[in-house]
């Protein structure tokens, strides 16, 4: 590569999350882990200039990291007694790794995972905390990431640390009866984080690509380790699919463009592929499907139709029903009414949407509003559409969305 | 490491329950505490009088001030705890889960702070 810099950035954004769970394995403390790997990153911005990059830069990373941890526990010698048998322990348990190949090193990032989502942590630290150790982004780039600011997110960060260390949070994979919950923490963390990017919650943009990019890249992380499990499996599938469309989900003005709307040229056929066969590897392992796999189906229904029209509507109602089934939810509803209305017309779908509104669901959630204004607009009521599409307006907090509503207000409006 | 496993009940859920209802929790109370001490987590525990009881102790600018209460805002109210060793927070969290007043109310786990040791 030629520039060192960026050479820099790129190897420890993939091996910051190995290096610190390897660490925090031998040290038993998440905090000088980081801090030790954040050493050697700062010690290769200054030497792979002059030196070049290392051969193996992983096996680099983790010896010198280890050295740094070992320098900063004899500093705090003077304190405690502790830290001298630690660093002792991290001498004999982690010979120096400088020349090993990169495979003869361990991977701890499963622990590493399942510790940050740990549910004695709150959901906002889970992310954090995940985007931070395990994918290695900087304190900058999460608050960028979660439209938060540095001094807040570094917060969370060190509350967050710190109850790891002071409740006595165990450093490991969780028992094997204990693995679905806790691994559907760690499957929704990496969601949320690619949702963030996908659409973010608030601002202007409709997509970060870097954020959702990221996301992808924890979830072939975990499918890496997790092999075997349908759901892992499943979410990078899901994930890859809606991935595909970034670039036509939006056009060159930065606006919305709807799915039947889209350039499907402009869909990322290489990843629809590859999110194609991960659903069919995930279903082939479970008679059982799970919410992701299910989610993942319907992406591919979608992904395979190659014009609106001819998407097999149907089919996708009757996943609803078994995402229902499994997880009920008032925005699973709200989905499986628009694809019904895409089956059996508007007025089938107005029903199933006057249904949610009845038991009070997602009053304030600006997609029911808009999903009867559309309903609304394609029977020809244009009036009613329009109030609710004002309703809608009020409610959205992403620039982009907002814009698009007023945008279909405008033409209901013209159309009456 | 220690950890403090307090437990919140709603007390009206108790008088609420019939004599044999009551009883019944009861045993399992004596199962569970059984179990902790055969595990070797067990440290120590009791049951709390009602909040009735309780007496409330300040001291403001050099005087005792003492009242009758508190009478918690919330329904449920600290009415007992265990202390126990345990190897890690998960460790607790399965131990807290089994005390039967995790069904009728909530636990709360908290570590005990650790003394640094002197050298």
């Amino acid at each position: 590569m030629t520039d060192p810099a960026a050479a820099v950035d790129r190897v420890f954004r993939t091996e910051f999350g190995r290096a610190v769970a390897l660490l925090t394995r031998v040290l038993g403390d998440i905090d000088l882990a980081e801090d030790a790997v954040q050493d050697a990153y700062a010690t290769a911005v200054a030497r792979w200039p002059m030196d070049g990059v290392p051969d193996s830069p992983r096996a680099w990373i983790v010896t010198v990291a280890r050295n740094r941890a070992i320098d900063r526990l004899r500093r705090r010698r003077t304190l405690e007694q502790h830290s001298e048998q630690l660093a002792r322990r991290a001498e004999v348990e982690m010979a120096p790794f400088e020349d090993v190949d990169d495979d003869a090193i361990p991977d701890e990032r499963l622990r590493l995972m399942f510790t940050c989502c740990h549910p004695a942590l709150a959901p906002e630290a889970q992310v954090a905390l995940t985007m931070r150790l395990v994918a290695g982004l900087t304190v900058a780039e999460i608050a960028r990431a979660l439209l938060s600011n540095e001094s807040a997110v570094a917060q969370r960060l060190v509350r967050a640390k710190r109850k790891l260390r002071v409740a006595g949070v165990p450093f490991r994979v969780p028992r094997d009866e204990d693995i679905p919950d806790r691994l559907a923490i760690v499957l929704s963390v990496i969601y949320l984080v690619f949702n963030e990017g996908y659409v973010a919650t608030g601002g202007d943009g409709l997509r970060r690509d870097d954020v959702a990019g990221e996301a992808i890249r924890l979830g072939r992380v975990l499918m890496a380790l997790m092999p075997d499990e349908p759901e892992a499996i499943a979410l990078l599938a899901l994930m890859l699919l809606h991935h595909s469309r970034r670039r036509a989900r939006a056009d060159a003005g930065g606006e919305i463009v709807l799915l039947a709307d889209q350039d499907r040229s402009l869909w990322d056929e290489g990843l629809i592929d590859e999110g194609l066969d991960l659903t069919e590897r995930a279903l082939r392992l479970t008679g059982a499907p799970g919410s992701y796999a299910l989610q993942a189906s319907i992406a591919a229904v979608h992904a395979r139709s190659l014009v609106g029209d001819i998407t097999e509507w149907t089919r996708i109602v009757a996943l609803y029903d078994a995402l229902l089934r499994l997880a009920p939810s008032p925005v699973v509803d709200l989905n499986r009414a628009v694809a019904h209305s895409m089956a059996e017309g508007p007025q089938a779908g107005l029903d199933a949407v006057q249904r949610l509104v009845d038991a009070g669901s997602l009053a304030d959630h600006h997609l029911l509003h808009a999903t009867r204004a559309d309903l609304l607009a394609r029977l020809g009521r244009a009036d009613q559409a329009a109030a609710y599409y004002a309703r809608a307006i009020e409610l959205a907090d992403n620039g982009a969305e907002r814009r698009f509503l007023e945008r279909r207000l405008a033409a209901v409006k013209a159309g009456s | 490491m220690q950890y403090m496993v307090l437990i919140y009940d709603d007390p009206k859920v108790w008088q609420e329950m019939s004599e044999g209802e009551r009883n019944g929790v009861m045993g399992e109370y004596l199962a569970y505490s059984e179990s902790l001490r055969h595990a070797g987590v067990y440290v120590d525990g009791s049951q709390l009088e009602g909040t009735q009881t309780a007496t409330t102790v300040r001291l403001r600018d050099g005087a005792r001030l003492v009242t009758d209460g508190p009478f918690a805002e919330t329904r449920e109210a600290l009415g007992g705890y265990f202390l126990l060793e345990c190897e890690s927070l998960d460790e607790a969290i399965d131990h807290a889960g089994r005390c039967p007043s995790a069904r009728l109310g909530s636990i709360e786990v908290r570590p005990i702070v650790q003394m640094p040791a002197r050298t």
